[in-house]
């Protein structure tokens, strides 16, 4: 074989073979799964059902080692109580962990509990809260050395390892729904239970909630109840106007919810 | 259940008042409070050092060389905060390692270290006939002592073995000093203005977000900087004239020191001009301010009435007495009222500075006097005695620390790039 042909086959044969194996690139099943996942984790919260009974905070804490004693927590409910002489109190005592048990408000370390007459009540609700894990996410856009992160089926988790605790995620996210774990010192958020529901278990706090109030879906399988519910009923989600695109979707949803 | 005391990070000093969200603490204290104030320390007084060099204001020759070295001196301080304030600090080198270029503090370790070299350099090229004249005359002396040694061989090295001193080569530095000033100007402008942006930016917060948040955080870093190096400036320069009266150090074998009242017109001068460019930039962060205010007030969204509450009542003194009455105002009146003196200048000055220092805590800790629900509000409370190094660092020891280590370091600075040259000694 004379050079010339050499170099020539070599081009005919390099060409050819980068056709396919370029397709070898386009079917990598990784890049497939994440540009059309089939799962998407979203969470349904009826606050119809909900009474305060704040199992759900402790099984949170008791299933994700967050302690009793700090105070913070992965999840919580809030309390609203609106009175016929139009005033409005809301509060979430130890993000009622150990539940609301009485009439009385709590109104912060400075004014105390304010108890209110039953009879004065115009309406009352409970509204139970926890990381939305948005689809746009402000607190892993801020995150300076990518600690924290979306994964592909919808949940924001954090690398314990790696977050420098700075707190950006705290400040941006506006919900409330990210703080500092007491024991780890690094920031520590609700994970949907990832540990669990990648394992086909419910998380911690659907799973103690009698009331059926707290609900998790896959929302890409259109068959899921749940899915239909968040498809085809009335649902509404906290904040919207900071374009973050929530994946906690709440039936009931009051105006004076933030 | 028996319950025992657990704080976690922000409890300490947050005071919940109505309905706060359970996570809510002031997770952002005194710390992220000094951050922007240190930095805008360092991008403030460069800018001034930058007026003389790149835009040739002569009478600014004396006070910009000092601002240069105290901008270098500056520099660290200006990331001690950070690390102060993280609470993973042995990750904070992962900022510069592993940056997550969405993240507006990833920026930090790209602009700061920019910055630094920048400084460096220009610190380099300006000093570098004085590192040559000195190793040189150290060289030639006979009995040299033990410390000598050590100066010769420091200088020695700092020459980075360019010890070409001929006019051509001095002018060369001079060129090189020129441009890298001019190139350092929209660097500190960037390192300013990003910290602004990475409050403006949160749209969590109602009070940070606003895109006029890092041009305000420029214009105040420069009035900070440009009052900062007049105060150190007059306070040595008070030195010099104490030691040239009583005729001690320099000025009790040299013959060329500076005279009592060679130093005292040269103060005038200087301080005339740079006041005057203080009051320019102090006109520029005010307008911005109240157009920030005005426009809040006026377009009332949703946010309205619990700024309104934390701005018009809860912070009122802080915000209205002590950054625009004391901070703004005074030291305004000071300076502009005829008959100005050196001494009413370093007033006003002072006051200044506690103005700015005033606006990044109304920013920073007002930021996150109420809660995310619109519905309660969080107290801060500054930890003054130290009870663990938590305290300590989030707490006025740890502040105070930040502040101090810049004079510290310039202390030792001073050594190696004298900031008061006579004219023939550098270029």
């Amino acid at each position: 074989m004379k050079r010339r042909d050499f170099l020539k086959n070599t081009i005919v044969a390099i060409a050819g073979a980068s056709v396919p194996l370029s397709a070898l690139e386009f079917i990598d099943p990784q890049e497939v799964l994440a540009a059309n996942p089939d799962i998407h984790w979203a969470f349904l919260i009826n606050t119809h059902t909900c009474v305060g009974c704040g199992f759900c905070v402790k099984a949170c804490k008791t299933e994700n080692d967050i302690p009793f004693e700090a105070n913070v927590s992965r999840t919580w409910v809030e309390r609203y109580v609106f009175t016929k002489d139009d005033r409005r109190y809301i509060d979430s005592p130890k993000a009622a962990l150990y539940g609301f048990t009485d009439s009385k408000v709590d109104l912060g370390e400075h004014l105390g509990f304010k108890d209110i007459e039953p009879e004065n009540v115009g309406k009352a609700f409970f509204v139970p809260k926890l990381c939305n894990h948005c689809e746009a996410p402000a607190c892993t856009q801020v995150c300076p050395v990518g600690a924290t992160y979306k994964t592909d089926d919808g949940i924001v988790l954090i690398d314990r390892s790696w977050c420098i605790g700075c707190g950006y995620c705290v400040m941006a996210c506006p919900f409330g729904a990210r703080f500092f774990h007491p024991v780890h010192n690094v920031v520590d958020k609700c994970t949907f239970c990832y540990h669990r529901i990648t394992k086909d278990l419910e998380t911690a706090c659907v799973n103690a909630c009698p009331f059926g109030a707290r609900k998790m879906c896959n929302i890409r399988d259109i068959n899921d109840p749940i899915t239909k519910i968040i498809l085809n009923d009335r649902v509404g989600v906290l904040k919207d106007e900071f374009g973050t695109k929530p994946q906690a979707f709440y039936i009931g949803l009051a105006t004076e919810v933030r | 259940m028996v319950e025992h005391a657990m704080h976690v990070h922000g409890e300490l000093w947050t005071v919940k008042e109505l309905f706060v969200l359970p996570n809510e603490y002031v997770y952002w204290s005194i710390q992220i409070v000094m951050y922007p104030f240190m930095t805008g320390l360092v991008a403030g007084a460069f800018v001034l050092s930058s007026l003389y060099h790149v835009f040739g204001v002569k009478q600014l020759k004396e006070i910009a060389r000092f601002s240069l070295v105290f901008s270098f001196a500056l520099l660290p301080v200006a990331m001690m905060p950070l690390l102060l304030h993280l609470q993973q600090p042995l990750r904070g080198i992962h900022v510069m390692m592993t940056p997550h270029f969405t993240s507006a503090i990833s920026a930090f370790g790209i602009v700061f270290m920019t910055y630094a070299f920048i400084v460096a350099s220009e610190l380099w090229f300006e000093y570098r006939r004085h590192f040559v004249v000195t190793s040189q005359s150290l060289a030639a002396k006979p009995d040299r002592s033990g410390i000598d040694n050590f100066r010769m061989l420091l200088f020695k090295t700092l020459t980075l073995g360019a010890t070409d001193i001929s006019p051509e080569a001095v002018e060369k530095d001079h060129k090189a000093v020129k441009r890298l000033a001019a190139l350092g100007i929209p660097v500190a402008c960037f390192l300013h203005g990003y910290a602004g942006f990475i409050f403006g930016s949160v749209k969590a917060n109602a009070l940070w977000m606003t895109p006029l948040m890092p041009v305000i955080f420029i214009c105040s870093a420069v009035v900070s900087g440009i009052a900062l190096c007049i105060f150190c400036y007059v306070v040595t320069m008070e030195i010099r004239k104490f030691m040239a009266k009583r005729k001690i150090s320099r000025w009790a074998k040299d013959q060329n020191a500076p005279s009592l009242e060679e130093l005292q017109s040269a103060e005038d001068q200087e301080i005339k001009i740079v006041s005057n460019y203080l009051l320019y930039f102090m006109i520029a962060a005010i307008t911005l301010e109240i157009l920030d205010l005005i426009f809040r007030g006026y377009t009332q969204v949703k946010s309205w009435d619990i700024l309104r509450e934390v701005i018009m009542e809860r912070d009122f003194t802080k915000i209205f007495i002590m950054q625009y009455a004391i901070g703004n105002v005074l030291p305004f009146l000071l300076m502009v009222l005829p008959g100005r003196t050196v001494r009413r200048t370093t007033i006003a000055t002072l006051l200044v500075m506690f103005g700015v220092f005033m606006m990044r805590w109304n920013v920073v800790i007002g930021g996150q006097a109420f809660s995310l629900s619109f519905s309660g509000f969080m107290h801060y409370h500054l930890p003054i005695v130290p009870r663990d190094w938590e305290t300590f660092r989030e707490g006025l020891g740890g502040a105070l620390l930040v502040m101090a280590t810049p004079f510290v370091l310039f202390w030792f600075l001073n050594k190696i790039f004298p900031a008061f040259l006579k004219e023939e000694e550098v270029h």
